[in-house]
């Protein structure tokens, strides 16, 4: 790796010891001699097994669930429904006041997508634990449901989501998050050009080649110790004491080591039931997702349309910017609102724009709830805003590198959402990725700083 | 359910269990015998994080049942450093940054072994071949065939 300290070099106060030294993982030791304990790894005496009975319906009123066959079953310890669960509904984002509540763990009177847990069944063995879940018994009353992000917005679309009274999320700011700079009717009036384009995107699985899982063990002292694949440790454990209404101290997580992740392991979605599954029969449980729950039950990339309006100028300046997005949570939030706040933010793209208008919006719909994947609620959108300058650049027939370089944000630049830009290194980026890729751009550009103005 | 017995070699040591009929490979090494390294990341054959050894072959543990298993010679990737010195595949996948999550490696060193011990000198189209069971959502796989590849001329080096 060669490591260019010719840029920055009058601003840069580090040594960079790390940065380019081959340095080797902590962690592959354990990996090629197959040492490394990844929560399923953990076997107790005793273990149980947890198996989902799962809602075959995308909308349903759940008329009643029969478990009595199922509790007969041979194997079987326990069965849960919603009652057995201390505080049923919940939202993950509560931790940082993100509510309302709309989820539950176990479903109580509705299911609002397809796969929707409604009964967990433990047994002996995992093949027991199966067989007793088909045979629970759940009587349904289908209901319209919604899949569209535009249909559920409209008026008399099924609700999906009473917690949340309407098919978005309401932030302080009404029924979506909004950015406002300058004036953007303005800028388009003084455009030579208008662009108006609409991009959009269906839910990405992040398919992790461990799949989604924990292993719960009781402790002598009332305490319970979780072995568990979660990306997010501690916002599991505070999830898991507020479900459980259990003292944060009563719960040692174990985990760190994660089997692929992406951002599909954030939700808190098997530990508190395996929990409680160990607390009310005094046993070790082991929940882990089969291959099929991973593909079709966590939740994936959030599906996304963009819809972006630019005015720009012959010289290449783009003088305004509307853009409307929206983010399809699927039937609950997880961590969809953050994710459409963040495109929010982020929307009008590495560049300085001086008329802005955002509105982005979290739809919930009858869909598989949607969560956190690698840069959600960016990533689409640059996927939009790139192929958008690249459609501005051929529409006023400019280099489409030199188009950015002309819109690039600097340091001090004023961000549309009220940010000041700093450490920006965008144009010494595209200065050397046209050297690597061979494709030159005016020496001008060659000569441009992030942060010396007018150079 | 009835139990039935098995007895086989497991890199190099000689094991006997009781196992309920249709135990697959795969979980009477995980939970009978304790043998973690084969991962199970699909139960249905399609992601190759079970691969293991028998009798120089490389199968699936999970679509393998115990009970098939009597008197083979099974290896697995727990089995593989000898001494506590890395075989050259664990020790090029170490430098080669092959691994990531590491979930998938313990099935994809077993692949490889199979490779090199029949194409000690493999082209990349071997070792492409050799490894398309296996599945590695982390690496994009270009590291862990550089590794594979370095790992044979490690080993063809030895030799000369
Ligand atoms: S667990 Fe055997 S192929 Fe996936
Ligand atoms: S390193 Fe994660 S699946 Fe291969």
């Amino acid at each position: 790796m060669e490591l260019r300290k010719d840029y920055f070099a009058d601003v840069r106060t580090d040594g960079l010891n790390e940065i380019g030294q081959p340095r080797p993982r902590l962690d592959s030791p354990g990996h090629v001699t197959g040492k490394t304990a990844y929560f399923a790894d953990r076997n107790f005496p005793g273990m149980l097994h947890l198996k989902m009975v799962r809602s075959p319906h995308h909308h349903a009123r759940i008329r009643s669930i029969d478990t009595s066959e199922a509790e007969k079953h041979p194997g079987v310890v326990k069965v849960l429904t919603a009652r057995d669960v201390p505080h049923n509904v919940y939202t993950i984002l509560i931790l940082i006041q993100i509510g309302p509540e709309d989820e539950t763990v176990l479903a109580d009177g509705k299911v609002r997508w397809k796969g929707e847990a409604v009964v967990a069944v433990l047994a002996e063995t995992e093949r027991a634990a199966q067989e007793a879940a088909a045979k629970v018994k759940v009587d349904y009353e289908v209901l319209p449901a919604v899949f569209d992000m535009e249909e559920a917005l409209k008026p008399g679309a099924p609700l999906v989501n009473e917690y949340h009274g309407q098919n978005y999320y309401l932030y302080d700011s009404g029924e979506c998050r909004k950015v406002r700079f300058g004036d953007v009717e303005a800028g388009f009036a003084q455009a030579d050009h208008i662009l108006e384009q609409s991009y959009q995107s269906s839910p990405i699985e992040h398919a992790p080649t461990e799949t989604t899982g924990c292993v719960v063990a009781p402790e002598g002292n009332d305490r319970f110790t979780c072995y568990t694949n979660t990306q997010a440790m501690f916002f599991t454990l505070d999830n898991a004491s507020i479900i459980l209404q259990m003292q944060g101290s009563k719960l040692h997580f174990v985990g760190g080591t994660v089997g692929g992740g992406f951002g599909g392991k954030v939700d808190v979605i098997v530990e508190p039931i395996a929990i409680l599954a160990a607390k009310l029969t005094g046993r070790p449980v082991c929940f882990i997702y089969s291959r099929e729950e991973e593909m079709q039950i966590s939740s994936p990339r959030a599906a996304e349309k963009v819809v972006i309006k630019d005015g720009v100028m012959k010289d290449g300046r783009i003088v305004a910017r509307k853009v409307t997005g929206y983010t399809d949570a699927g039937a609950y939030s997880r961590h969809s609102p953050y994710g459409a706040q963040k495109g929010a933010a982020h929307y009008p793209g590495p560049y300085t724009i001086p008329n802005v208008w955002i509105d982005t919006y979290c739809v919930y719909t009858n869909r598989t709830p949607s969560s956190a994947m690698r840069g959600f609620g960016v990533t689409i959108g640059d996927f939009a805003l790139e192929v958008q300058m690249d459609k501005l650049a051929r529409l006023i027939g400019m280099d489409p590198l030199e188009l950015r370089f002309i819109n690039a944000y600097r340091d001090g630049d004023m961000k549309a959402h009220r940010q000041p830009t700093e450490g920006a290194a965008l144009i010494e980026c595209m200065q050397e990725a046209s050297r690597a890729a061979n494709w030159p751009v005016a020496e001008k550009y060659m000569a441009m700083s992030s942060y010396r103005k007018g150079a | 359910m009835a139990k039935v017995p098995v007895q086989f070699t497991l890199n190099g040591s000689e094991k006997a269990e009781f196992v309920e009929s249709g135990t697959t490979l795969l979980n009477a090494l995980r939970d009978k015998i304790g043998d973690t390294s084969p991962k199970g990341g699909c139960h249905q054959g399609t992601c190759g994080a079970c691969s293991v050894i028998i009798d120089g072959e490389l199968r699936l543990s999970c679509l393998t049942l115990a009970e098939t298993c009597g008197g083979a010679n099974i290896k697995t990737t727990a089995g593989l450093a000898e001494g506590g010195v890395l075989h050259p595949l664990q020790r090029a996948f170490l430098d080669g940054f092959a691994t990531q999550c590491g979930f998938c490696t313990p099935g994809m060193i077993m692949a490889a072994k199979v490779l090199l011990d029949r194409t000690p000198n493999p082209s990349r189209e071997d070792v492409v071949e050799a490894l398309s069971g296996n599945v590695c959502r982390c690496t994009g796989y270009e590291p862990i065939i550089q590794a594979v590849l370095s790992a044979a001329r490690a080993n063809s080096q030895n030799v000369a």
